[in-house]
């Protein structure tokens, strides 16, 4: 009795939000249409530093084509880029530059943390090595393994389209979120 | 190919011993390289004088690092020196009380000990007493430990979320 895996399939057309539709016509909410253009179009950024980054190239090639789920386009400035792929150990003497990079990016902006090692600082419980990069900028979305599979991967950025599709356009002005940003001392 | 080359050894150790006596404390050959230890107090006439004589001349520094021996409280650092003139290669060893921990620069002798020596005081805490530019060079510049000594425990101290009885500790 084998239990067939189902395999990641992304929809060949976006999913319709709620909304009211008639001949010719569909109306939603700002927030809905907002959130659906903009989890359909991430543009990420890699901060590829050890494994994981080749599982991440392995996760853009044509074998698992993360361009199927619109993020087609790396952006290699932070200032164009949406999502902040994190991936492999960061060193301590990294971390700063790390936390430039995620202070460049513009608004809004998730993070992805891929890893063992940039989830937790991983087997590398030692005093050169950041121990998660949780500890210099907020992270959205924590994928575990060492390092994970592209699938993982894929998953993860599934993870970060819901919280991008979901998330209130009014959330960047909130106090929490303010007070998310002051805990990292980032203005 | 390199070959030990128990001669050169004699010599060295002859000539050394000439010129600085019992300054010499020990010498005897160590996965085949001659191993010479020499009192602090001499450790930079005893260099430049392997650099600069005629018949010894290594004039090339390989590499150069700390020591740290816990039971005897000692700090020390040794020196791989590479005669290309003789193809014959060294170590040169000293050491000291870790209440002490300075040693002379050989950045005068070899330019090449600067970046090294910034790595051994990084780790070791070594201070070269007329060196250039010590300060740390592969660390985190805040860092105020010597990671690489024998007391600095291996596992980050920042680390909250390891319960030992998890890792059977």
């Amino acid at each position: 009795m084998s239990e067939k895996l189902n395999p990641i399939i992304a929809p060949t057309v976006a999913e319709t939000p709620e909304g009211i539709s008639g001949q010719g016509f569909f109306a939603t909410s700002i927030e809905k249409a907002v959130g659906l253009a903009r989890k359909n179009s991430l543009w990420p950024l890699p901060f590829a530093t050890s494994c994981c980054g080749i599982e991440f190239m392995a996760t853009m090639a044509s074998h698992y084509d993360l361009a199927r789920f619109g993020s087609e386009r790396l952006s290699f400035s932070p200032r164009q880029s949406d999502l902040l792929m994190v991936m492999g150990t960061v060193a301590k003497k990294m971390g700063p530059v790390l936390r430039e990079i995620y202070i460049q990016m513009a608004e809004p902006k998730w993070v992805i943390a891929v890893g063992a090692c940039a989830a937790s600082g991983g087997i590398f419980d030692t005093y050169s090595v950041l121990q998660g990069i949780d500890r210099v900028i907020p992270v959205d979305v924590y994928v575990p393994g060492c390092p994970p599979r592209p699938e993982q991967i894929i998953n993860g950025i599934l993870k970060i389209q819901d919280l991008v599709g979901n998330e209130s356009l009014r959330r960047r002005n909130s106090k929490e979120y303010e007070d998310l940003m002051k805990k990292y001392n980032i203005e | 190919m390199y070959q030990i080359d128990p001669e050169r050894n004699r010599l060295v150790v002859d000539k050394l011993k000439g010129q600085f006596n019992e300054a010499i404390e020990k010498h005897e050959v160590l996965a085949d390289m001659l191993c010479i230890s020499v009192k602090k107090e001499v450790i930079r006439h005893c260099l430049q004088y392997l650099r600069d004589d005629k018949d010894l001349q290594f004039n090339f520094l390989t590499t150069l690092c700390g020591m740290h021996y816990p039971e005897t409280n000692q700090l020390g650092v040794v020196y791989h020196l590479h005669s290309f003139v003789n193809n014959h290669r060294i170590r040169v060893k000293t050491a000291t009380q870790i209440s002490d921990p300075t040693f002379p620069s050989a950045t005068t002798l070899w330019p090449s000990a600067n970046w090294m020596e910034r790595e051994t005081y990084d780790f070791f805490g070594i201070q070269f007493g007329d060196h250039p530019n010590l300060q740390r060079i592969l660390n985190v510049d805040d860092m105020t430990d010597f990671p690489l000594r024998k007391d600095f425990p291996l596992e980050d101290q920042t680390r909250e979320d390891k319960d030992d009885s998890m890792f059977g500790r």
